[in-house]
């Protein structure tokens, strides 16, 4: 691992894992792991997140809350899939109401096995996070430099719009966003 | 001056919330900083597993039961297979009665500490959060060197365990154990005396024996109202055979269920203490043949309270059905009762309150 120049936030969702991967997790943050010293903070606000832990393999309806914190965080961002449910779908597989690992909805860049993940391999998996956080941050920087505006993901128009622009963030409980509510308030 | 009118507005909060590590959607319905009404939705990580069973055989399903929750998961496994065990009338050897007596205690101790360092999380008591945390992690050193896991147990199986707790061990354990309990006293002190933890605490989210009883409330949660309720007292496993008492308080605030959850911490320290006293030689599992046949209903105490396991099989590897009741989802209409009337900024505290384990409730 080399020099750590930024200090990445962290944000947690529990997809549909069975609290084992949470606390540990939770357990990383509290003094016997404590990932703090490699300069990672908790955070419970998404706009602020560089780095989005998920746990659990996601179904219908937690696929829209994971897109939304998804799309709510900063460029450049890093998922992380903790435990073999986030990864594959792993024990619950065969349920009826998973549709598989976190990588279904979003990009997934660094994958930690376990059931529940040990706190030590979460920590490994943040450390590797933490690097590709921070190569992706200098390109970024460089990118802006040249271009003078943020990088866009243009191949998914949908999120190229809605980047940037609050109003339009989806909303997964009431399956729509703010943007589109007012307009229907207005043709009304 | 004239009295403004009050407008009602509904602030969703959840399931992505910073005190809770899990997912539950409330919508609050506020008057000014004043909740007049609660309405709790769930869903978010319903996974279909009692289904499962018709895909994974009676002994494979073991370990799925035990995933339901990594919180509780001891307890899963052991309802789980104390139900197929009824049903297929298989009497233990009394050895694995009380290393699964052990190991329950163990997940109690583990479970309520877990709970008191998030209640300090919630009302904003770093350190507290922190010590409670440093706790658990000695009870998780005494489960992996027995189990080998820190959260999945995974020691259960239809007939008996498959991993003993040896007389080194249990030297090692009643050591450590001392050594929590001595801490553990620091923390307790600090929860019932500290200042600013009783101004969260103290009148807060207030629930009488009566709704208790109207509500259907369990666990922990109704102890500290009032109702002396532990389903460890019918002696399931090897608890007939232990000297204990249900922990009880009277006033039913945040302050009471701080009081009875680190209570029965000692209390489980105890209970492990005088197991280890009592604990008989012998075998840890009998040889399990056939298939269930017929239904069985069991109810053993959570850590969160009392839960209900029902199987039925039909004679072959596969069960016909198999039910779980969760103490967390008989406590959320006793929870949603406590908000209604309290201000905005204890909601947190109240949800954490009740040890919400949501993935047990929607499995």
């Amino acid at each position: 691992m080399g020099k750590v120049k930024r200090s990445p936030w962290l944000l947690h969702y529990d997809a549909s894992s069975c609290n084992g991967c949470d606390i540990e997790v939770l357990a990383c943050m509290t003094p016997v792991y404590d990932v703090e010293r490699f300069g990672v903070v908790n955070t419970a606000d998404p706009m602020q997140a560089d780095i989005l832990l998920v746990t659990g393999g996601v179904n219908s309806q937690s696929a829209e809350v994971v897109k939304q914190l998804y799309d709510q965080m900063a460029r450049p961002k890093v998922v992380v899939a903790v435990g073999i449910c986030a990864c594959t779908g792993g024990v619950f597989k065969d349920c009826y109401n998973i549709n598989g690992g976190v990588d279904t909805v979003i990009p997934v860049d660094v994958y930690v096995p376990g059931c529940a993940a040990r706190p030590e391999s979460i920590i490994d998996g943040v450390v590797k996070a933490v690097q590709i956080f921070q190569e992706r941050s200098d390109a970024h920087d460089k990118y802006v430099k040249e271009h003078g505006e943020s990088e866009r993901d243009l191949s998914d128009p949908d999120a190229a719009a809605r980047e940037g622009n609050p109003a339009d963030f989806f909303d997964a409980i009431t399956k729509t966003s703010e943007g589109s509510r007012d307009k229907e308030a207005e043709k009304k | 001056m004239e009295e403004r009118e009050k407008k009602r507005s509904v602030v969703p909060f959840g399931p992505q919330h910073p005190v809770l590590p899990e997912p539950i959607h409330l919508d609050l319905v506020l008057e000014d900083e004043k909740v007049v009404d609660v309405i709790p939705s769930i869903g978010f990580i319903h996974r279909g597993l009692e289904d499962l069973v018709k895909k994974r055989d009676f002994n494979e399903y073991v370990y799925v039961a035990e995933r339901t929750c990594g919180i509780c998961s001891f307890g899963h496994g052991l309802g789980y297979v104390e139900a197929v065990e009824k049903c297929m009338n298989v009497e233990v050897p009394i050895r694995a009665k009380y290393l699964r007596t052990i190991w329950s205690e163990m997940a109690r101790i583990h479970s309520h500490l877990l709970w008191a360092g998030l209640m300090a999380d919630a009302f904003g008591f770093e350190n507290l959060f922190y010590q409670c945390w440093r706790l658990r992690e000695k009870n998780l050193d005494l489960v992996e060197m027995t189990t080998g896991g820190r959260l999945i147990y995974s020691v259960n199986k239809v007939g008996g365990v498959l991993k003993d707790i040896t007389p080194d061990m249990q030297k090692v354990i009643l050591n450590n154990l001392s050594e929590l309990e001595a801490e553990l006293r620091d923390v307790y002190k600090t929860f019932m005396t500290d200042y600013s933890v009783q101004e969260r605490t103290r009148g807060v989210g207030v629930l009488t024996k009566e709704q208790v009883h109207d509500l259907g409330c369990c666990g922990p949660y109704a102890r500290a109202s009032g109702v002396a309720r532990d389903i460890r007292q019918l002696g399931y496993e090897a608890y007939g055979e232990l000297d204990f008492e249900p922990v009880v308080s009277n006033d039913g605030d945040n302050y009471a269920r701080c009081d009875v959850r680190l209570r029965e911490v000692f209390q489980s320290i105890d209970l492990i203490r005088q197991a280890i006293a009592k604990i008989p030689n012998g075998e840890l599992s009998v040889p399990v043949k056939g298939n269930p046949d017929g239904e069985a209903f069991i109810r053993i105490e959570q850590p969160r309270g009392e839960a209900i396991y029902y199987v039925e099989g039909n004679g072959t590897k596969f069960l016909n059905r198999f039910r779980l009741r969760t103490p967390t989802f008989a406590n959320i209409p006793g929870m949603c009762e406590t908000m209604k009337g309290c201000s905005y900024a204890d909601i947190p505290l109240l949800v954490v309150t009740i040890d919400p384990c949501i993935s047990c409730t929607e499995r």
